[in-house]
């Protein structure tokens, strides 16, 4: 009869994990449900050709925002991009009590509310140029993406056997070269991949754009001045009340939750057939 | 693949300095502040951007965000509905304007099973915003609206969560017509609220009411006829019974208006005028180049108030705006003139 | 040989600049929350009235809305964040079940805090008032336990990838052990497992309130954003995150304004103290699996 107990508590123990793993991810697909249902039917071609009409009028698109998110996401990138993979070279490359400090640091960053990321952007950038600008939006991205890079960056040269790195020293190459046409090119379906989850952090975020890129209801190239973004457009049509602007905001986030799909499906097969095999 | 990088980055580098070359040169006005005149503000902005091909981006964050961003500069232009308090205008380091734009109503709006059609009277709504009216069928509710059917559903206060200049009529009202609430909160464009949630936004607090049953809160006229809210009329000064509407807040506007235009219209002693009144007004520096505006910028910005309080003010009707009346057009066009940069007038 | 010497220097550089940016976060952040600290020093902390108008501010009301939220979102995701770690670490190793739900977690993990605002406030909020009228509470249907909810959601992810991750570091001989001596897996898991990886699941709980007292977008949409200390759960309040959020345009007052920095210091202090002791856990259990 103890056998029995045991195995029975085991048996419901199992049922358990199971059940409880599947309640998890009701919230997931109602979430999916829910956006695609109300999202999709606010999607048109005007939907992504057209500026935003004045609240009571019908039509109208989110272009600004569109153009927007990804204006922001190009400014990041080309100030994450280069620093962190340098940083990140520099963190698996030299090992000493520094490096070990910069490298709690880069959690430190990855820790940091990104509300307060905001009001950081807010005094460094805002403030001294007298404008909300998609420059200080994009810093406060930039801010946001630089950890993930950096660690990216260094997990993915960590990996890579040092014989390669004696091969080509081998082969009478400086370390410069070693690094940058040898080591950096490894490793680079691992940056690669951080620099996307990079992006997929970043396009969604709201908190630290709420006081830098401001929001724009017309098309902006300039960074120099506030630009809309995906988010915002969500956070703002979300909590008007019009029901013709929350449509527009289910838009918004069936095209958002698509964009992060669809670059956690290049992570997941493309950069995986990159990576050089050892 | 490396290639494939290097590439990225050129079109990177060339969209980057493309996009700055060509449109560095566009000129955009920046305002942010109110949002009860957003929807008027974003008619009108689209509509200017159709006739002079400028753009002008307006964020409604509220009153509150309007005065503080107007004085880091960080805006050209700012938007409130409550004027700038003596004690706040001495942290401007240089002087700045009023200029009416349009005038509006605070309505109190309700979410009510069959939206009956309510009175309220001054007495009866500081009890409710301080907490001590806490359910529909209290006796002091239904001696103002006999034979109305009131429920028995406890009321959930709603009011704003932002700095707003619709708190501040609302308060400047409440605290005109209440010693209570004179003594216990006070006004401003955001209190210290003894009772309910807040919102954030005309917005907000529209579509919290509309979710919550047996809520009540106030919005500007606007956003209760945009979306089919009830609201209540409101016994005035004079002892009657008002409905908000265009008309009797241009009625309750028809008092003396000062120079500088910061003046209040709550609980005016006109017969029928709407007792919860007010006017919006656009903020900027009387020298334009205190503002950090650029000289081309500053004419542009001068030459948009001048069309907003003219040409503009025909597409108010239609959105449930009151139209600026003679007198107070005439004042904002006074005010409008002293603007200058430099030194140098802009209109003359 | 001198470009070695200046590729170096540039890493060096790198390296330096980046702590310098995180110096100057928080130097800036102090700068900006100076006046507010001249003015409060430490009553701050303690003060539960935050009053723009008579220029009275006080952490306390967020401080425990922040307590409150954070927790009791640990507490309803911690269950589900367990299970679903022994699943993928336990029972199904390997296989198309593991597949699909590491991709979903994956998936909870990457979708914006606005958009679960954004459902918390279409799908949740109206759930919650029918609860709360057949309570008979208020219906506000935001508040603390609304916004708990949400925070769970968002946080699930976290907890169990770390947990899963660290239960498969638990030796594979020790769990073998286990098994021959014919202990069940029930067993095994109790015995074995959470034993050895007890201070790793910590570290991801840490980890997971670390994420869940910072978040912004999410609660401030469903929290109700009143500035009062919260009667119950059901109360409307608002959190450090999200009092910053609402505020931080619209502070005409510069005390305000440089209150509202200085809960944005905190914030970053109390993210850093997280982060280290989470770190410290971290490195022992890495110590102790290399053994």
């Amino acid at each position: 009869m103890k056998m029995n107990k045991r195995l029975f508590k085991d048996f419901l123990f199992k049922k358990i994990v199971i059940l409880f793993s599947i309640i998890t991810l009701i919230p997931l697909f109602l979430i999916l449900f829910i956006i695609v249902k109300n999202g999709v039917s606010a999607i048109n071609i005007d939907f992504f050709t057209k500026l935003p009409k004045p609240p009571g009028e019908k039509g109208g698109g989110i272009l600004n925002a569109i153009v927007g998110s990804i204006f922001l996401v190009i400014i990041a990138s080309i100030l994450a991009i280069p620093f962190g993979v340098t940083v990140g070279i520099f963190l698996s490359e030299v090992k000493n009590k520094f490096t070990e400090t910069l490298k709690v640091l880069v959690d430190v960053l990855q820790g940091v509310p990104s509300i307060v990321i905001g009001i950081v952007a807010y005094i460094w950038i805002v403030k001294p140029l007298k404008s909300f600008s998609a420059l200080s939006g994009g810093v406060a991205l930039g801010l946001m993406m630089l950890p993930i890079i950096i660690k990216s960056t260094q997990e993915a040269l960590y990996l890579i056997p040092f014989s390669l790195r004696e091969a080509s020293f081998a082969l009478g190459t400086n370390y410069t070269k070693t690094i940058l046409k040898v080591i950096l090119p490894a490793g680079l379906s691992g940056i690669a991949s951080g620099i996307l989850l990079g992006i997929m952090r970043i396009i969604g975020e709201t908190a630290p754009l709420l006081f830098t890129a401001f929001g724009n209801s017309f098309l902006n190239l300039n960074p120099a001045k506030p630009v809309d973004a995906l988010p915002l457009v969500i956070f703002n049509y979300a909590m008007s009340p019009y029901p013709e602007w929350h449509k527009i905001a289910w838009g918004a986030a069936f095209i958002l939750i698509l964009l992060i799909f669809i670059l956690n499906i290049i992570v997941r097969k493309v950069i995986k057939r990159w990576k050089v095999q050892f | 693949m490396k290639n494939f990088i290097k590439t990225f980055l050129v079109l990177l580098f060339c969209f980057s300095l493309l996009s700055t070359i060509s449109f560095a040169g566009d000129l955009e006005l920046i305002g942010a502040g109110a949002t009860f005149p957003y929807p008027l503000y974003s008619k009108m902005f689209n509509e200017y951007h159709k006739q002079f091909g400028i753009k002008v981006n307006y964020q409604a964050i509220g009153s509150g965000g309007g005065i503080r961003q107007l004085l880091s500069k960080v805006v050209d232009f700012g938007a409130s509905d409550a004027f700038v308090s003596d004690e706040e205008l001495k942290k401007f380091t240089s002087p700045i304007v009023h200029i009416p734009m349009t005038a509006g109503a605070v309505v109190l709006t309700y979410n009510l099973p069959g939206n009956p059609k309510l009175k309220f009277t001054p007495s009866l709504i500081s009890n409710i915003f301080l907490g001590k009216i806490v359910n529909w069928n209290d006796p002091e509710i239904k001696k103002v609206n006999p034979g109305i059917n009131l429920p028995d559903l406890k009321i959930a206060v709603v009011h704003r969560s932002d700095g707003s200049g619709t708190t501040f009529i609302f308060t400047d009202y409440l605290s005109k017509v209440s010693k209570a609430w004179k003594n216990v909160v006070g006004r401003g464009k955001s209190v210290n609220w003894p009772a309910g949630l807040g919102a954030k936004g005309n917005p907000g607090v529209a579509g919290l009411i509309k979710q919550i049953p047996g809520s009540i809160g106030y919005v500007e006229l606007i956003y209760a006829l945009s979306n089919n809210m009830p609201y209540g009329d409101i016994k005035n000064k004079k002892g009657n019974f008002i409905t908000p509407s265009i008309k009797t807040v241009s009625l309750a506007s028809n008092t003396e208006l000062p120079d500088d235009m910061r003046v209040s219209l709550t609980d005016t002693d006109s017969d029928y005028g709407y007792p919860i009144s007010g006017f919006t007004w656009i903020l900027v520096y009387r020298d334009l180049a205190n503002g950090g505006l650029s000289r081309k910028k500053a004419k542009a910005l001068v030459k948009l108030l001048w069309w907003m309080t003219h040409e503009g003010q025909k597409y108010a009707k239609g959105l449930h705006y009151a139209p600026l009346s003679k007198k107070a057009q005439e004042k904002a066009e006074k005010i409008i003139k002293s603007i200058t940069y430099r030194g140098e007038k802009l209109v003359k | 040989m001198r470009k070695d010497r200046f590729f170096k220097m540039v890493l060096w550089v790198s390296g330096i600049l980046f702590t310098l940016i995180i110096l100057s976060i928080l130097i800036y952040l102090f700068k900006g929350s100076y006046l507010s600290i001249k003015t409060f020093g430490l009553k701050f902390l303690v003060n539960k009235i935050w009053d723009p108008v008579n220029e009275q501010f006080g952490l306390l009301p967020f401080v425990v809305g922040t307590l409150l939220t954070s927790i009791i979102s640990l507490l309803l995701a911690l269950p589900f964040s367990l299970s679903l770690a022994i699943l993928l670490g336990v029972f199904y190793k390997k296989g198309f079940l593991n597949k699909f739900l590491s991709y979903a977690t994956e998936l909870l993990a990457g979708i914006p805090s606005v958009i679960y605002g954004f459902w918390g406030l279409f799908f949740l909020v109206p759930i919650m008032r029918k609860i709360e009228i057949k309570l008979g509470i208020l219906p506000y249907g935001v508040g603390i336990l609304t916004a708990s909810l949400i925070l769970s959601i968002m946080i699930i992810p976290y907890i169990s990838l770390i947990s899963k991750e660290v239960i498969n570091m638990v030796p594979q001989d020790l769990i073998e052990a286990g098994y021959s001596l014919g202990a069940t897996n029930w067993e095994v898991i109790k015995k074995v497992i959470i034993p050895y990886s007890r201070s790793g699941i910590f570290a991801g709980v840490l980890l997971g309130f670390g994420r869940a007292f910072g978040e912004t977008m999410a609660v401030t949409m469903v929290i109700g954003n009143s500035n009062f200390l919260p009667k119950n759960i059901f109360s409307p309040s608002n959190t450090m995150a999200s009092v910053i959020a609402n505020e931080f345009t619209e502070a005409v007052k510069d005390i305000h304004l440089s209150s509202l920095i200085q809960i944005g210091l905190w914030l970053f202090l109390l993210s850093i103290f997280i982060n280290f002791i989470g770190e410290i856990v971290i490195n022992k259990m890495k110590v102790k699996g290399e053994k």
